[in-house]
C-alpha cells in the first residue's frame, strides 16, 4: 500500500474523513512556502497538497490565480518546488500530492520529473488538466514505476461511464471536484452534493476526497460526514495572502488547520458514542 | 498524405486532444456528438446556407487585384474578399454555425473570448439574430487597441467582461471564458473562435470555414479556367481563416500553401507570436500544440500589432501541417504588415485588418519571383477599420522616431514604396 492509502487507512480506524490543505508552492517564495507546509502538517494535515503555479491556470478561482501570479514572480519553477519539499520531507510526516497543469511537467520531461518528484519525496501526482483517457505521453507508466500514485479527478458531470475509467486509472485516492466550476471560496454546500458523493463512493474501491470551494468549519463537517478526505485550499491560500509579510504566519496557518479539522475530530467521538475513547 | 483511419479521434497526428478538467469531459463528449448529429441533417445545412447567403453576403467575391498585381510585377493576385462579409470578417461563419448548434442543443446562452474583437462582434451578432443571450471576454490590452468592436458588441446586446489578468490580451481572455463555461457548462456553449482548445473546436471551426476553401475553388475555375492558385497564402493566429482555405488544397500538390504567423517586434520570446520560430510542443487551452513556453513550461507572453494573431499557440492541425511539410509557415513583422496596409489601400483601395495584412506583406516577397502567369490567392480575411487607430499610431511613432534620426519629414504613407519596390524600379 501506498503511504497516501496508509494516510486514509488511518484515518478510516480512526472513523474520521482525512483533512487535506492545499497550498500553491513557492507562495510568497520558496523559503516562506517550505515553512507553510510544515505548518500544515503541525495543525494536523493528513495529507498535503502543493500546487506547482502556472502562468494559465484554466481550473483555478482569482484566490489561486494571485497566488500562481506570486509565486512565479519570486521565480518558482517545478525544480525548486521539488527541492524545497526535499529539504521538509523529513520534518513532515504527511504524505504530499503534488497539484499541477500539464504544461509544466511536459516541459520537464514526462520521466524526469516524476521520477525527481519520487526522489523529493512526493507520494502522488494530481494533473488538473490531464484526464486518464487522453494521451498521456506516458505519465501514468511512469508514475507507477517510480511508485508515485496518479490521482484523477471526478466532477458532478462526469457520466458512469467516466466514473469507471477514472476509478481504474487512478491509484491513492480519487479527488471529486464539489461543484462545476473553478476552485475558490464558496458559501452552500448543498446536499445535492452529499448524495452524489455517497453515490459515487459505492463506485469506487480508492478513498474519495471531496474539494473546491470547501472554506469553514460546517463545510468541513458536512463533507467529513460523507467523504474519506476534505480538500481544503482557497481559504488557506487567501489566509497565506493576507498575513504574508507577518512574523506568525506559520502559526496563523496552522491554528487555522486545526479550526477547520476540528470538526472531523468531534464527529468521530459522536460517531462512536459517549463512552468511545 | 494522412490516413485518417490511423488517426485517434480528437486528435491530428501527435497533436489536439482533450486538455481539460474533469468537469469539461462530459461536455466536450456531448457537444462532439450534437456536433456530428446536428450538422449531418439537411435542416441544419438549409438553414446555415441560408443564413450566411442572405444575412452573412456569402458567397464572398473572389476579386482580382489589377493594380496590385502589376505594382508588384504582373503576377495574378487575387483576394478573397471575407472583409465583406457582415460584420467585417471570416469569423461570423463559426459563429452563426456554432450559435445554430448551442440552438439545437438546448443552450440559450453563448459566451466567447475575443481578441481583435472580430469573433465577439461575429458572436454576439449571431446572438441578437438568434435571440441567445452573450457574454464576450476580451483582454484590457486588447479593449484598449480595439475599443471601436467593444462598443460594437454592447450596442448589439452583448455583455463585454475586461480581462486584466496576465497578459491581458487573447490568451487571457480564453482562460475567463474556459472558468466561465466550466462554471455553467450545463446552460451555456463556449463559441470558441478558432481551430483551438480540445476536441471538437479545431475540427469544428476548420469545417465552418471550409466554405471559404470551397468556393475559392469554384471561383478559380470560373476566373482563370483551373481550379487551384499556385500560391495560397493566409494569416495564421489561431489558425482559422487559413484552415478554411486551405482544406480545399491540401491534397492539391500543385498548390504551395503559406500561413503566416506573426513577426512582431523582434526575435526574442516575448516580441512576437510565431510558434514555428521558438515554440516547442506543450499543451494550452485543452489542447496539445506548438506553444511558446519559457523552459519551465510557463506560457509565454506574446506581441503582434495586430490582436488576432497575438496568441502563443497554434491550432493542432497546423502543427500537423507544419511536421507534414504540406502547409509552410513564415513570420512578418509588424513594420510589414504596416506596409502592406497602406499598399493595399494604395493600390486597391481597400483598408485589410492588421492580421491580414500580414498574408498581404508575405505574398508581396513572393509575387516578384514569380512568373505572370502564376495564380495567387490571399485570404483577405477581414477589413481594417477597427485598426485604423493602430495604424496612424504607430505611424505617428515611427515617423517621429525617423524625424529624430535623420531630421527628415516624409509622410509614413510613402514609406512602403521603398520597400516594396526596392532600388530596382
Amino acid at each position: 500500500m501506498s503511504t497516501i492509502g496508509a494516510a486514509f487507512l488511518r484515518c478510516r480506524e480512526e472513523k474520521r474523513a482525512a483533512f487535506i490543505p492545499y497550498l500553491t508552492g513557492g507562495d510568497p517564495d520558496l523559503e516562506t512556502s517550505a515553512v507553510l507546509l510544515e505548518a500544515l502538517a503541525e495543525g494536523g494535515a493528513d495529507l498535503i497538497e502543493v500546487g506547482v503555479p502556472f502562468s494559465d491556470p484554466i481550473a483555478d478561482g482569482p484566490v489561486n490565480q494571485r497566488a500562481a501570479v506570486r509565486a512565479l514572480e519570486a521565480g518558482t519553477t517545478l525544480p525548486g518546488i521539488l527541492e524545497m519539499i526535499a529539504r521538509v520531507r523529513t520534518r513532515i510526516e504527511a504524505p504530499i500530492v503534488l497539484f499541477t497543469y500539464f504544461n509544466p511537467l511536459l516541459a520537464h520531461g514526462l520521466q524526469t520529473v516524476v521520477e525527481q518528484a519520487a526522489i523529493s519525496g512526493v507520494d502522488g501526482v494530481l494533473c488538473v488538466d490531464l484526464p486518464p483517457d487522453e494521451e498521456d505521453g506516458g505519465f501514468r507508466e511512469f508514475c507507477a514505476a517510480a511508485g508515485v500514485d496518479s490521482i484523477y479527478l471526478l466532477s458532478p458531470t462526469s457520466t458512469p461511464e467516466r466514473v469507471k475509467i477514472v476509478a481504474k486509472a487512478s491509484s491513492g485516492f480519487v479527488y471529486y471536484v464539489s461543484r462545476t466550476g473553478v476552485t475558490g471560496v464558496q458559501k452552500d454546500l448543498t446536499s445535492e452534493l452529499q448524495r452524489e458523493v455517497k453515490k459515487i463512493r459505492r463506485k469506487l474501491d480508492l478513498p474519495l476526497a471531496v474539494g473546491f470551494g470547501i472554506s469553514s468549519p460546517e463545510q468541513v463537517a458536512a463533507v467529513g460526514k460523507v467523504a474519506d478526505g476534505v480538500v481544503v485550499g482557497s481559504a488557506l491560500v487567501r489566509l497565506v495572502e493576507e498575513n504574508r509579510g507577518r512574523d506568525d504566519l506559520p502559526e496563523l496557518l496552522a491554528e487555522e488547520v486545526e479550526r477547520l479539522a476540528a470538526p472531523l475530530y468531534r464527529s468521530r467521538r459522536r460517531r462512536k458514542g459517549p463512552d468511545a475513547g | 498524405m494522412r490516413k485518417k483511419s490511423d488517426q485517434r479521434p480528437g486528435y491530428f497526428g501527435p497533436y489536439g486532444g482533450r486538455f481539460v478538467p474533469e468537469t469539461l469531459m462530459a461536455p466536450l463528449d456531448e457537444l462532439a456528438r450534437s456536433y456530428d448529429r446536428v450538422t449531418r441533417r439537411r435542416k441544419f445545412q438549409r438553414r446555415l446556407k441560408n443564413l450566411l447567403t442572405n444575412y452573412a453576403g456569402r458567397p464572398t467575391p473572389l476579386y482580382f487585384a489589377e493594380r496590385l498585381s502589376s505594382t508588384l510585377g504582373g503576377v495574378r493576385i487575387f483576394l478573397k474578399r471575407e472583409d465583406l462579409l457582415h460584420t467585417g470578417a471570416h469569423k461570423i461563419n463559426n459563429a452563426i454555425g456554432q450559435a445554430l448548434l448551442a440552438r439545437e442543443m438546448g443552450k440559450d446562452r453563448i459566451i466567447a473570448e475575443t481578441g481583435a474583437g472580430q469573433h465577439g462582434v461575429a458572436t454576439a451578432t449571431a446572438a441578437a439574430l438568434l435571440g441567445q443571450t452573450c457574454t464576450v471576454y476580451m483582454g484590457e490590452e486588447d479593449m484598449r487597441r480595439q475599443r471601436l468592436n467593444v462598443e460594437r458588441m454592447r450596442l448589439l446586446g452583448a455583455e463585454v467582461v475586461r480581462v486584466d489578468a496576465g497578459s491581458r490580451t487573447l490568451k487571457d481572455a480564453i482562460n475567463e471564458a474556459l472558468r466561465d463555461w466550466v462554471t455553467n457548462v450545463r446552460t451555456t456553449h463556449y463559441v470558441l473562435g478558432s481551430v483551438l482548445g480540445p476536441d471538437p473546436y479545431p475540427r469544428m471551426v476548420r469545417d465552418f470555414h471550409k466554405v471559404i476553401g470551397q468556393e475559392t475553388r469554384r471561383q478559380l475555375r470560373k476566373q482563370v479556367g483551373q481550379d487551384w492558385p499556385h500560391l495560397a497564402v493566409a494569416c495564421v493566429g489561431g489558425g482559422s481563416n487559413s484552415i478554411g482555405l486551405f482544406s480545399a488544397f491540401l491534397e492539391e500538390s500543385r498548390t504551395r500553401l503559406i500561413g503566416v504567423e506573426a513577426g512582431g517586434s523582434g526575435q526574442e520570446l516575448g516580441e512576437h507570436a510565431a510558434r514555428f520560430r521558438g515554440g516547442r510542443t506543450g499543451v494550452l487551452h485543452g489542447t496539445k500544440t506548438m506553444v511558446l513556453q519559457d523552459r519551465h513550461g510557463q506560457i509565454a507572453a506574446t506581441h503582434s500589432i495586430s490582436a488576432g494573431l497575438d496568441y502563443p499557440a497554434i491550432g493542432p492541425e497546423h502543427a500537423l501541417l507544419h511536421d507534414e511539410g504540406r502547409v509552410e509557415y513564415t513570420a512578418v513583422s509588424d513594420a510589414e504588415a504596416i506596409e502592406a496596409f497602406h499598399l493595399l489601400a494604395a493600390t486597391e483601395g481597400i483598408l485589410p485588418a492588421l492580421e491580414s495584412a500580414h498574408a498581404i506583406a508575405e505574398a508581396v516577397k513572393h509575387a516578384r519571383h514569380l512568373s505572370s502567369k502564376k495564380v495567387v490567392v490571399i485570404n483577405l480575411s477581414g477589413r481594417g477599420d477597427k485598426d485604423v487607430e493602430s495604424v496612424l499610431d504607430y505611424d505617428a511613432e515611427k515617423s517621429e522616431s525617423e524625424r529624430q534620426e535623420a531630421g527628415a519629414d516624409r509622410h509614413p504613407a510613402e514609406t512602403w514604396k521603398h520597400v516594396v519596390w526596392g532600388g530596382d524600379r
